[in-house]
Formats: C-alpha cells, sequence, structure tokens
C-alpha cells in the first residue's frame, strides 16, 4: 500500500502575529483585522427610546408617537432608525435580547457587514442598548391638562329644539386642530344657511419667541326655520321678494331658504345674508301640523310649477268620521270638543299633483291656532286661510311597526350602543338621551322626512341594513315549519310581511326607498369619516 | 538585514530613498542618481542583476550615456524595444535565471537571455502575469504573492532553483515588487511592513547571519572559483 500524502495546505503568516492563515485579500488574520478595524465605528452603542406611559406609545422621531409591542417588528424599526451611523454598514441581522420589562432596558443583536481595506468585508454582532425614557406624549400632555381640543364649533339653532341638546338649543363639535373647525363650519355653510362668529382665546404666550397658544371657537347658528314650517315674513320683506303672501310654508332648505305661498305656488329664495339682516322666525313648526282626511281634490292642472299643481281640495279632520269609540287621541278630542270635526274645508293647495280623495295631509290648522307674531297680527284676515296644507302623509303604513331595509351612520356612537336601540341615534341619541322617548320620535321622523323626500336623501348617505335582515330571517324561520321556504329568500321577505290579519289597503305611491340607492359596507367603515351624516344632527 | 523605508509618505518604494540608501549602502555600492525616460519611477521601468541592465526604449540617450559612464564595464547595459515598457515589473531576476511575463516579445526575452546572461521562464505568480510586482527573488531565496499555491511555488522554485516562500510586505500588501528591495544581503522594506513579515524576509533571503562582508568573501571565492 503506497502513503499518499495529504496535499499540503497553503499557508501564509499573519502579517501581524504570525500566526499561519489562509490567504485573503488583506493578509490578516480575522482576530487582527478586527483588531486594527471598527466596523462598528460610529454607530453608538447606546440610545435612548422616549415612551409615554399612559397610552404605552414610544416617540418615532420626529413627532409621531406609535403604538409597537414588546419585542415587536415596529418596535425594533423604531430602535434601528435611531442608530446614526447604521446607512453605513450592511445590516444583515437585528433581534431584541429579552430583558425584564421594568428595567426600562432594550437590548438589540445587531449582526452588520462592511468592507475594510480593499475587497474584505467584515462581519460583527453586538449589542446596543436602549433606555426606555418615559414621559409623557403631547397627546397625553393635553388630556392631563384637560386641554384636550384645540378648536371647537359651537352649532345652535335658536329654537325650539326638542331633543337635540347635548348643550342647549344645539351640538358642540371639538376638534384637535383649527382647520378641522374650520372645514366643519365650511360644510355647514354649504348645507344650512347659517351664521358664524370666530373667537380665539389665548391660553399661553411666550414673550421671548413670540409664540402663542390659542383655542379657536367657532359660533355657527343656524337658521330657526326648518322644513315645512309655517313662515310669516315681515310685510316689507315680502313686498320685496316678489310681492308674495306674507305666510308662506318653507319648501326646502339648503344653503338657502325656499319659501312657497301654496295658494299661488309662488316661491321666494332667501339667502343666508339677506335672512341674517332681518331675520324671522317660523310660526308653527312640524310639531303643530294636523291630519287631515282628503274628500276631494280639483287639480288645476294648468298651473303648476315643477312637482306642485295647484289644486282645490275639500278636507275634514282626521277623526270627523271615526266613530267615537276610536278616538283615543288627545289632540283629536280637542278639535272633537270645539266642534271643527264635522266641518269640511275649503282650501288651495300645491299638493294637487299627489292628492287623492281619501288620503290624508298634514296641515296648519290656521283658525284654531294662536301665534304670538306681530307680522302675522298686522295680516288682514281675508289673507289667512283657514287651513294650510303642506304635506301628504300615509298613517297606515305607518302604523305598521315595519323595520327599514336600510339605516344611517352617526358619528360619536360606540360600538356598544347599536344593540341597545335597534338604530344608529349618534350624537342625539347619546347625549340627548335624558328623554329617549322624543329622541327616538324625533329620530323618526326624521328618517320618515328622508323617505319622502328624495331631494332630501340625496345628501345623505344611506346603508343597507344586514343586521335587520338577518334577523328578521331568523325570526322568519322560527316560525316553525309552515313556510321553511321563508328563511332561504331573506331578499323578499323586508318590506311588507302581511300578517296579524289587521292589515289594510297598502297605499300606492307610498316612497319606498330602492334598493340601489343604498350603500353597502355600514359595519366596515370606519367612524368619524361620514361627514355627510353631520346633516342629519341639525 | 532589513529596513524599512518610505517615500513620499508611500509605502511602496519604488524609487530609492537616497539618503538612506546611501547612510546604509553608500559604503560597499556606489549610489547613481539618475531618471528613466524623465521619471523618478527607476526600480520598475529597469531589470538587471550582476552582468547587465536593463533600460526601457522610454530611456533618453542623455540618460544612457550617464548610466553607462557610471556602471562599471563588466556589467552591460541595453536599451529595450519593448512593448510592456516597464520592465521592472515584467522581469523579476536573480544572477542565474529571470521570470518573465508570458506576453513579452521573443527578442526581448533573447536580449534578457544574453545581456542578464540568464535561464529565461515565461511564467506567471498566482495567475497574475505582472512576475516582477509579485515577487521578489535573489541567488539566496524568493518571497511570492502570497497566494501562490503549494504546486506553482514546488514548479518555480524546481526552475530557479532557490527556495520560495508565500508573503506579504506593507502589512499585507500582496504586492511584493513595490514593497521591497532586496540583494544578497540586504532588504529595504516599506514603513508599514510588521515584524512578521519582516521575519519572513530575513528568513527567505537569508539576511539574518549574512553581512556585506561575509557575502562579499562568498562571492570572491565564487568568483575564484569560477576564474580559477
Amino acid at each position: 500500500m503506497e502513503f499518499v500524502p495529504a496535499p499540503p495546505v497553503h499557508r501564509v503568516l499573519c502579517a501581524d502575529c504570525g500566526t499561519p492563515i489562509v490567504p485573503n485579500s488583506a493578509n490578516l488574520c480575522v482576530a487582527c483585522l478586527r483588531n486594527t478595524v471598527d466596523i462598528t465605528e460610529g454607530i453608538p452603542k447606546q440610545a435612548s427610546v422616549s415612551f409615554c406611559r399612559n397610552c404605552e406609545r414610544f416617540l418615532a422621531p420626529p413627532q409621531a408617537w406609535v403604538l409597537a409591542k414588546p419585542e415587536s417588528s415596529e418596535l425594533l424599526a423604531l430602535c434601528l432608525k435611531k442608530l446614526k451611523g447604521l446607512p453605513k454598514v450592511r445590516l444583515t441581522e437585528a433581534h431584541f435580547i429579552w430583558t425584564e420589562p421594568h428595567s426600562k432596558r432594550l437590548r438589540v443583536s445587531l449582526t452588520i457587514q462592511k468592507e475594510v481595506l480593499t475587497n474584505t468585508i467584515l462581519e460583527q454582532t453586538f449589542e446596543i442598548e436602549y433606555l426606555v425614557q418615559h414621559g409623557q406624549c403631547p397627546d397625553c400632555a393635553k388630556l392631563a391638562a384637560k386641554n384636550t381640543w384645540k378648536a371647537l364649533v359651537q352649532v345652535r339653532q335658536k329654537k325650539d329644539t326638542i331633543s337635540v341638546k347635548e348643550v342647549k338649543d344645539g351640538l358642540d363639535f371639538f376638534y384637535s386642530s383649527r382647520s378641522h373647525a374650520i372645514k366643519m363650519v365650511e360644510f355647514l355653510a354649504g348645507v344650512v344657511p347659517v351664521r358664524s362668529k370666530s373667537s380665539e382665546q389665548l391660553l399661553s404666550s411666550d414673550t421671548h419667541t413670540g409664540t402663542a397658544n390659542f383655542k379657536y371657537t367657532y359660533s355657527v347658528e343656524i337658521m330657526p326655520v326648518c322644513k315645512d314650517d309655517l313662515v310669516c315674513i315681515p310685510p316689507k320683506q315680502a313686498r320685496q321678494l316678489g310681492n308674495i303672501n306674507p305666510l308662506t310654508v318653507c319648501s326646502r332648505v339648503g344653503n338657502s331658504l325656499q319659501l312657497l305661498d301654496p295658494a299661488t305656488l309662488q316661491t321666494c329664495e332667501i339667502t343666508s345674508t339677506i335672512y341674517w339682516r332681518n331675520p324671522f322666525d317660523a310660526l308653527a313648526t312640524v310639531t303643530d301640523l294636523v291630519e287631515f282626511t282628503v274628500l276631494d281634490v280639483e287639480p288645476d292642472s294648468g298651473r303648476s310649477r315643477g312637482k306642485y299643481v295647484l289644486a282645490d281640495a275639500q278636507v275634514a279632520l282626521a277623526g270627523a268620521f271615526r266613530s267615537g269609540a276610536a278616538q283615543d287621541d288627545d289632540d283629536a278630542m280637542d278639535y272633537e270638543s270645539a266642534g271643527y270635526t264635522n266641518q269640511i274645508f275649503h282650501t288651495r293647495t300645491h299638493l294637487g299633483g299627489i292628492l287623492q280623495p281619501g288620503d290624508t295631509v298634514l296641515g296648519y290648522f290656521l283658525t284654531h291656532a294662536n301665534y304670538n307674531s306681530d307680522d302675522f297680527a298686522t295680516l288682514s284676515s281675508d289673507r289667512v286661510p283657514d287651513i294650510m296644507l303642506v304635506k301628504k302623509t300615509y298613517p297606515n303604513r305607518r302604523k305598521k311597526n315595519k323595520s327599514r331595509n336600510w339605516k344611517l351612520r352617526s358619528i360619536g356612537k360606540e360600538a356598544g350602543e347599536e344593540g341597545e336601540t335597534g338604530s344608529g341615534r349618534g350624537v342625539v341619541g347619546r347625549l340627548g338621551g335624558r328623554d329617549q322617548k322624543k329622541v327616538e320620535q324625533d329620530y323618526e321622523l326624521f328618517l320618515r322626512d328622508l323617505e319622502e323626500d328624495p331631494e332630501m336623501r340625496s345628501a345623505v348617505n344611506l346603508y343597507k341594513a344586514d343586521v335587520d335582515m338577518k334577523a328578521a330571517a331568523a325570526a322568519e324561520a322560527k316560525k316553525g315549519p309552515r313556510k321553511p321556504q321563508f328563511a332561504m329568500d331573506v331578499d323578499e321577505t323586508i318590506p311588507t310581511r302581511p300578517e296579524d290579519g289587521e292589515e289594510e289597503e297598502e297605499e300606492a305611491d307610498f316612497p319606498e326607498i330602492q334598493l340601489d340607492e343604498l350603500l353597502e359596507g355600514f359595519d366596515e367603515l370606519t367612524l368619524g369619516d361620514g361627514e355627510g351624516d353631520t346633516s342629519e344632527a341639525t | 538585514m532589513a529596513t524599512r523605508i518610505q517615500f513620499e509618505n508611500s509605502s511602496d518604494i519604488v524609487q530609492t530613498f537616497i539618503p538612506l540608501f546611501e547612510s546604509e549602502l553608500g559604503d560597499v555600492i556606489p549610489i547613481v542618481h539618475t531618471s528613466i525616460g524623465g521619471t523618478r519611477i527607476i526600480g520598475r521601468l529597469t531589470a538587471g542583476n550582476r552582468h547587465g541592465l536593463l533600460v526601457p526604449s522610454t530611456t533618453t540617450d542623455q540618460e544612457l550615456q550617464h548610466l553607462r559612464n557610471a556602471l562599471p564595464d563588466a556589467v552591460a547595459i541595453q536599451r529595450v524595444e519593448e512593448r510592456l515598457s516597464a520592465l521592472g515589473n515584467v522581469i523579476a531576476c536573480n544572477d542565474y535565471v529571470a521570470l518573465v511575463h508570458p506576453d513579452v516579445d521573443r527578442e526581448t526575452e533573447e536580449i534578457i537571455a544574453d545581456v542578464l546572461k540568464v535561464e529565461v521562464f515565461r511564467q506567471t505568480i498566482a495567475d497574475n502575469v505582472l512576475v516582477g510586482s509579485y515577487c521578489a527573488i535573489t541567488n539566496q531565496g524568493g518571497l511570492v504573492h502570497p497566494k501562490t499555491s503549494i504546486q506553482d511555488q514546488d514548479e518555480l522554485s524546481s526552475l530557479l532553483q532557490i527556495p520560495l516562500v508565500a508573503g506579504t510586505v506593507n502589512r499585507g500588501s500582496d504586492v511584493i515588487g513595490a514593497g521591497l528591495v532586496v540583494n544578497d544581503w540586504c532588504a529595504f522594506t516599506g514603513l508599514e511592513t510588521t515584524a512578521t513579515e519582516i521575519g519572513v524576509i530575513e528568513a527567505t533571503f537569508k539576511l539574518q547571519e549574512h553581512n556585506s562582508t561575509a557575502v562579499i568573501g562568498e562571492m570572491r571565492d565564487s568568483l575564484i572559483d569560477n576564474w580559477a
């Protein structure tokens, strides 16, 4: 057997220490190379991170405060950003070394590579210790100083706001930045006639740097006249506005006010500037409306304006033809005792296009009313009609306690709340909650208005009410094996469900909201971005 | 004996650092001041041994005449018309053998053999063609590029008939020719050269127990041998 020597390993001596090494580009052994060049040079071995003890967030320079769990990648990224020299080397690995949370220290192990001399890449692993400096972030500082907001928009409507009462007569919207508040004011000015005033309060000032810290308050007053309100404009102004009859009904509230004289179909626009020059109040509002039954209508199709058709109508009080036993309504009792029940009234109305004999209509009962208004008092009594019909109503339909297939989103609504009330009252329901019943009533009226007025609907986002559908489907399924197939086609079950035997004839022209008007994704949207919804709060 | 020197802040002693050489060698070897083609980088542009000196084609007539006058008659001097004009980089030689760049002209190869009275081998050192840059050889031994493999070292060693060592100068630099000037009893290295490297150089070129007189004595013995 022949001895074959292993091929001799080629070695040179390390230039510094003389150890035989495999020749490399520096011709130094790794230890000597490490001794001569420190690739971690320029990287601080200690650093500090700021931590807010209240909200448990870390400061991500320069200004942001981020939530980062211990040993999370976010925290690691934040820590690495703190190291100034790190961009000059190649980072190959970084991880946390466990530390006791109370030690207020974070330890990060880094492995970096860097080219030294020529063509020699050196890798090194080292540790960096971070000191966690506990402090308070500006947000928490503001909170602690009870100085949470920077700007405030006070929305007021000086009328008998029944239930929207976060504060008296309105709502307060708080903002952390002034520009957001200005945006809100501009939004309000775009939707409703408003008058706004801004004021600022000096919180603190620094005479050395000339900086001052202000709080801004925007007082926004909304015109007190609502849609369908009865308005008596001052006679002088009425003459200026095309000599309109001073007694009018408000037909629309946009960024200007539209008044309509039902007897002539004459309309006039009152812009907010004109209004605030000479403000007037509503004589009567929606709550003062009385139900009438239409006995006869004679539309004068030659005189129409837009959707309005002038008509002569004969109406009677809604309770007039009921049997005495059915009369449990308070208002109806009053009229009955006053002897109006059997009276037939003749009036001119703008609702000629939609009214049919037998319909129920809401209107102001002027002969029966007593208004404390100088302008109204100056009107000659022959210019004041007995009644003024305002809008058609659908009592039969309303009686059925049916669920809507849509709902609205509100700002300021918390997650747990939805289940309690069944629908989103939002700000109104939550904060004005002292009189829950009134809130519900008010909200229901608002929803009806929305249902009956497509113009108003166009400015509000409606969402499909998935939850209610499911609930209905579940209820349907619970009803047993009688109609098992109902559980399957959920979609059709919602709008009308004839049951209980007491159903009445359907009102054919009931304004149903089409499904394609509704938006998907009620639950997915985050709170606070639906500014369009704020209009409902007015 | 090895000495560290520095030239204009650089450890690559391509041009002699004259005062130091004079102080070290002046009493044994006459020192000639010259330029080659107007440049000072004499070491990289010329190649020579006991028998002769080769200068590149850029050398002016005046410089050639100056060298002719300064050198003893026994030393031949020849201007070489070679495209690779940095003769110090392409030729590594002692008094008996020369390694040359694989691409030098056949004529140049013949001139080298005739003038320097050496055997000429076309070789590479650790795959580098610039043999003069990456090795330094004397009659005693040779230092080669650190990446020269054992097989290559063996092959070169058998060609040159001297022991070879792979090593570095100037703290890990593999450009040995630039960092080391060496003769049979004395070596000059760059200032950065470490003690380890000096140790390797001294061992390789057998500089430790030698001094100039001993070498001269030995040379005289061999000369007498030759002539006798």
